[in-house]
Parts: C-alpha cells; sequence; structure tokens
C-alpha cells in the first residue's frame, strides 16, 4: 500500500532580493495513513517552511510531494485550493478563525467551498463542535470564546472535510499549559480513531505525546524515530525558550483578528 | 457527506456573507454608499426635471390648438433696411377667405384671421391698457379658447361691423371688480362704446395667456377702431397631425401666387407650426438638461472612486482573512466573487436609495416649479444599471487583488 504523504528531496530556497535564504535542503520522508507525527525543530530550523509546503500553502523550489495519491507539483492555484480544501486540515498557532463570525460558521466554511448544501453542513458542523465539547457555545464569536476554545472550534473546522491529514502548526503556542494540553489530548483522542496528524512544536513535551518524532534543523532531517526510548534524548536547543504568560497573551491578543 | 464536484460555493451564500460584512462596518458602509446615492440621486433629479420642463412646454404650446399653422406676415424690406419679422402689412383679411375658399387646399378644416394691437379701455372709473384682438368666428375654435358665458363672435357681427367684445377673466378682474355679472355692460375701448357679449374661460399659462385679452370683430377693429387693412396673423388648422407639412406647402404656394411673388425665398410671409416650436424649445431644453445630467454623472464616477478606495481598503484590512479562506480552500474566482459582491451590494443599494431620493427631489421639485411630474422607468432602470455597472468596474481591481494574495503571504500578515 502507498503510504498517505510521500516527500521526496524537497529543496525551498526563497529568494529574497540579493540574498537567497536554503530553508529546505533534500528533504524526504513518508507518511503512513493513521500516524501521529510530530515535526520538532528550533525556530529557523525550516519546519514552518516544511509546513507550508506539506499544507499546499507553498510549493518547493525542486522535490516531489504526493498527498493521497496525487502529485501537486504542477497544480496551479485553484487545483491547489482543492487539495487544501479536500486533504487537509489546519490548525494554526494563531487559531485563524474568521472574526466576527460563529463557531458554527467557521465551522462550516470549509464545507461551503466544497460545496456541501447549506442544512447537511450546519448539522456536521455542529457534531463537530459537539465532539470538541462546545456544543454549547455553538453561535459564541470568536472574541467570546477562550484562547483554548478558539482552538478547539480550529480542530473541528480542520475536520469538516474530513480530511487525509491534520495538519497543527504550534497549536498550543498560544495557550497555557493546561489548555495547551487539553488540546493535545483532543489530538490524540482524533488519532485513535484513525485520523493522521502532523504535529509541528518547539515544546518537546508536547512532541513526545506524538507516535513519531521528526527533527529537522538547518533546512535537513537529523532524526526520525519511533522508539520511545529515543525520545528522551530529544532537545530543542535555542528557540526552547518558551515564552512567559505575558508575552503570550500580547501575542493572543494581537494575533486574533 | 454530499461533496459536488468541483468546488463551488452558492452565489447566494456569498451575498449572505457580503450583507454580514456590510453590516459589520455599518458606518463605512453608509458613507462609501453615500456617493453613489447622492451621484445616481441626482442624475435621476435631473433628467426627470428635464423632460418635466419639456412635457409642460410641450402640453403650453399644445393648449393654444392642435394641428395649428400660423402664418405671420414676413419682414419689411426698404432698400436694404430690413425690418423686424411680423412687422410687415402684407397679409390681409382677404388671403384667409382665400385660404379657407380655394379648392385647390384639401388639406385644412378651418381658418381664422386676427388683428391685434395695444389700446387703453375702460368701465367707469377703472381702466387698463391690453391686448385687443380682432377676430373672425373660427378663431376661438382653432385658438382652443373656450367662451364660458354669454356669446361669441358670428360672422354677422363680422358683416355687420357689431361694436362688440368678448372678454378674458383678467379683464373682469380688472374692469369690473364689484360686478357680478359684466355681460351686457359697455366698455370703452379708444372712446368707442361696445358691449360685452361674452367671458372667456381662464387659460393656465401666463405667458402666451389670453386672460387680459379683449375679442371684437375683425372687421371692427379694422375699419372702426384702428383703420388698418392688413392683418396680424393667420391660423389655419390642417385635418390632422399628418397632413401639417402638405398643408404648409399648400398654403404656401397659394399665397405666393396671391401676392404675385415666383418663388418661395421672395415670400414676404412666414408659416410654423407647434411642432417647429416645440422642437425649437426641446432642443434648448435638451441641451440644459444633458449638460446638467453630465455634471451629476461626474459626482457618479466619483462615487465609484470611493467605492473603490474603500474595497482596496477592504482587501489590505482583511489580508489576514483573505488567507485563512485560502488555506480553506477558496479559489480565486470565490474569493474575486466574494469581493466583487460586496461592492456590487454597495452599490447597488446605493443606487436603489439614490432613486428613491432622486425620485423624491423630483416630485418635491416640479411641485415647487408646478410642472408636471414625468418619472421615466428606463431612467430608473438606466440607473440601477449604471451603480452595478459601477460595482463590477471599480470592485474589480480590489477584488482581483485580493484573489492574488498567496496564502502564505496573507496568512503571515499581521
Amino acid at each position: 500500500m502507498k503510504p498517505l504523504i510521500e516527500v521526496k528531496n524537497i529543496t525551498k530556497i526563497y529568494n529574497g532580493g540579493e540574498v537567497s535564504t536554503q530553508a529546505l535542503t533534500d528533504v524526504s520522508f513518508e507518511i503512513e495513513k493513521g500516524e501521529f507525527v510530530a515535526v520538532v525543530g528550533p525556530s529557523g530550523s525550516g519546519k514552518s517552511t516544511l509546513m507550508h509546503i506539506l499544507g499546499c500553502l507553498d510549493v518547493p523550489t525542486s522535490g516531489t510531494y504526493i498527498i493521497n495519491g496525487k502529485n501537486v507539483e504542477h497544480m496551479n492555484d485553484d487545483e491547489l485550493a482543492e487539495i487544501r480544501n479536500k486533504e487537509i486540515g489546519f490548525v494554526f498557532q494563531a487559531y485563524n478563525l474568521l472574526s466576527r463570525t460563529s463557531s458554527i460558521k467557521n465551522v462550516s466554511l470549509p464545507m461551503a467551498y466544497a460545496g456541501v448544501p447549506k442544512k447537511e453542513r450546519t448539522e456536521r458542523a455542529k457534531q463537530l463542535l459537539e465532539s470538541v465539547g462546545l456544543g454549547n457555545k455553538l453561535y459564541n464569536m470568536p472574541s467570546q470564546l477562550s484562547g483554548g476554545e478558539r482552538q478547539r472550534v480550529a480542530i473541528a473546522r480542520s475536520m469538516a472535510t474530513d480530511p487525509s491529514i491534520i495538519l497543527a502548526d504550534e497549536p498550543t503556542g498560544n495557550l497555557a499549559s493546561k489548555q495547551g494540553m487539553e488540546i493535545i489530548d483532543i489530538f490524540e483522542e482524533l488519532n485513535k480513531k484513525g485520523h493522521t496528524i502532523v504535529l509541528i512544536t518547539h515544546d518537546e513535551d508536547i512532541a513526545k505525546r506524538a507516535k513519531r518524532i521528526i527533527s529537522i534543523m538547518d533546512g535537513k532531517i537529523v532524526g526520525d524515530t519511533k522508539n520511545e526510548k529515543d525520545y528522551k534524548r530529544i532537545k530543542i536547543p535555542a528557540e526552547g525558550t518558551k515564552i512567559d504568560n505575558k508575552e503570550r497573551h500580547k501575542n493572543e491578543n494581537k494575533r486574533n483578528i | 457527506m454530499i461533496i459536488r464536484k468541483g468546488i463551488k460555493m452558492k452565489i447566494s451564500e456569498i451575498f449572505e456573507e457580503g450583507i454580514s460584512v456590510l453590516k459589520n462596518n455599518k458606518m463605512r458602509t453608509a458613507l462609501s454608499a453615500l456617493g453613489i446615492i447622492i451621484g445616481i440621486g441626482s442624475v435621476i433629479a435631473l433628467m426627470t426635471l428635464g423632460q418635466a420642463s419639456q412635457e409642460s412646454v410641450k402640453e403650453r404650446i399644445q393648449s393654444l390648438g392642435s394641428n395649428l399653422l400660423t402664418v405671420y406676415p414676413g419682414s419689411t424690406q426698404s432698400g436694404f433696411l430690413r425690418g423686424g419679422a411680423g412687422e410687415a402689412k402684407t397679409l390681409t383679411y382677404e388671403d384667409a377667405l382665400e385660404i379657407e375658399k380655394s379648392p385647390r387646399i384639401t388639406t385644412i378644416d378651418g381658418v381664422a384671421a386676427s388683428y391685434s394691437s395695444r389700446s387703453q379701455i375702460s368701465y367707469g372709473q377703472n381702466n387698463m391698457n391690453t391686448n385687443i384682438i380682432g377676430i373672425t368666428p373660427k378663431y376661438f375654435s382653432l385658438r382652443n379658447i373656450k367662451v364660458e358665458y354669454g356669446s361669441e363672435i358670428s360672422q354677422s357681427d363680422l358683416d355687420n361691423l357689431s361694436k362688440i367684445a368678448v372678454i378674458g377673466p383678467g379683464v373682469v378682474e380688472e374692469l369690473f371688480p364689484n360686478t357680478p355679472n359684466p355681460i351686457g355692460q359697455n366698455i370703452r375701448i379708444n372712446g368707442s362704446s361696445f358691449t360685452i357679449v361674452g367671458i372667456t374661460e381662464s387659460k393656465g399659462s401666463e405667458m402666451m395667456g389670453t386672460n387680459d385679452s379683449v375679442f371684437i370683430p375683425l372687421t371692427t377693429a379694422q375699419k372702426i377702431l384702428f383703420g388698418e387693412n392688413h392683418i396680424s396673423n393667420i391660423y389655419v388648422r390642417a385635418k390632422s397631425e399628418d397632413l401639417m407639412d402638405a398643408a404648409m406647402n399648400q398654403i404656401g404656394f397659394l399665397l405666393l401666387e396671391l401676392h404675385g411673388l415666383e418663388s418661395p425665398d421672395k415670400a414676404d410671409f412666414r408659416i410654423s407650426s407647434q411642432e417647429e416650436i416645440i422642437e425649437t424649445v426641446n432642443e434648448v431644453t435638451g441641451t440644459f438638461t444633458t449638460l446638467l445630467t453630465g455634471i451629476a454623472a461626474i459626482s457618479l464616477v466619483v462615487g465609484g472612486i470611493g467605492i473603490m478606495n474603500i474595497m482596496l481598503v477592504t482587501v489590505t484590512e482583511r489580508t489576514r482573512e483573505i488567507g485563512i479562506r485560502k488555506a480553506l480552500g477558496a479559489k480565486r474566482k470565490t474569493i474575486i466573487t466574494q469581493f466583487l459582491v460586496e461592492s456590487i451590494i454597495l452599490t447597488v443599494a446605493g443606487g436603489v436609495l439614490g432613486v428613491i431620493t432622486g425620485i423624491g427631489a423630483s416630485i418635491i421639485f416640479t411641485k415647487i416649479m408646478n410642472l408636471p411630474t414625468v418619472i421615466s422607468t428606463s431612467s430608473i432602470l438606466l440607473a440601477v444599471g449604471v451603480s452595478c455597472l459601477i460595482g463590477i468596474v471599480f470592485g474589480w481591481y480590489p477584488a482581483q487583488r485580493a484573489s492574488k494574495l498567496q496564502p502564505v503571504d496573507a496568512l503571515r500578515y499581521e
């Protein structure tokens, strides 16, 4: 059986005027259906670039990326939009919910783009929100929700079109550790139900909840293990600086559009 | 879960979303729509006013009699000096009689002649200076003047040089402020005594009104009062509107022959129809209407630029939102549609309110200026169409810009 995700020799170079930066160098790996993978690395290691490429938000400079049997290499903007819609569910650090839009409408949005009839998508959005414990906050606006609740709405939204994988980029980065752990609990739960999850983080404690850890450093894969014994050795250098609560709070406010 | 083939969001849902976005920014929406409201409103108001004044002029001219041709004497010419039109003494009562009798003129069903001059009239202590018009019997029916009380002027009055008068309601007011029924009373015109036999109906327009006129038999005016042989005008009614040109030609050639002239460019008279007058007036008012509407249209364009400006601000402001939408699977077309729909809602809402404002303003203005209110549906449809078009034209660029944003960059935008 073919793997769900195949990344072959991916290189990404950013051309920022005079200076070009090599963000990823010859990265290859595969992810099977049902895996729970954490991608770890310090800031500037290229993990965000990798996340953007996996999420079809950006295209690699060279190399092949196949998701669910579809090679995205030569796809145009609209075809990529369709892949993002049907194959990928995003959970962002800054939640990225539409402001002034109720939870249920936020969760419905990907289904609206997929052309699911309104009645059906509202029904499904309701179920999804109930499954993340927000059955009583269907019509709350993001501004009326706590950070943890917003992220749960985002998770519900990521599952809306029943995508092949859920891509989570620092989903706990803006949350206090208790709420962060609750979010990871939800991911664990989803994984148990068979969802494939790719989690990008620089937090060791969170990475260790995954079943496989891919470490990235300077744009290269430096470790890929499913062995729990190896987990202890994983140390994320430098940026491992956890932002203190005050700073986190500031970010939270700023990022909530 | 049913997923339709391709990614398609229903346009009605995009509309719903657009409306809710605009509702969230009420002040901004209202202000940017205001430009369109004013633009469309003034275009409609001015178009309506223009049409109303044309309509009013047409009505007034037609109220002077239908299918009417008027023959004026030509301008006097002595050597190289050319006098003013209408001053010549080239038309006579005989000309009018010839036109009526001639078997060659087949296109008319009524002829009247008139001689008019200003004179002093008095009754007791009251007096006024007014228009004395000597007329033939058909004058009233041709000029569409009704005699409300008493009798008209008959052929026998002309034959007998009767000293009788039919007066307008203005004259009654002026000379008989305390006499309830002036019929049978005698007034003095230029020293001669005339018996009042009738009073004409009040005729609305002051400009070309006959309210202050005194009508007397033509022959009496010529021979007794003023001692003149010529007449001022001949009025001819054509059998139908289509025959007016033919009638004009027939009368023209007959008069040339009667006056012993060889070619039309030597004519010592002039024939005009109401249509000509209406056309001239319409040309003038039309030019004004176009000019004013043009100015109003400029304000409409300014309104459109306002919309474009706001939409551009909106795109920048909502960069992150666009990024989210794209990440969730919105295609370029969907984003374009969303922004276009928003600007179209803005302009069409502005357009509809503008139409209402414009109609309101038209009704008020036409009431004040005492004009008929004619609101053409075509101008309303045009206005709504134009505002829709403005939405598309000025919304296109911002929408394009939004759709071209790369999701990665858009999501990074703070």
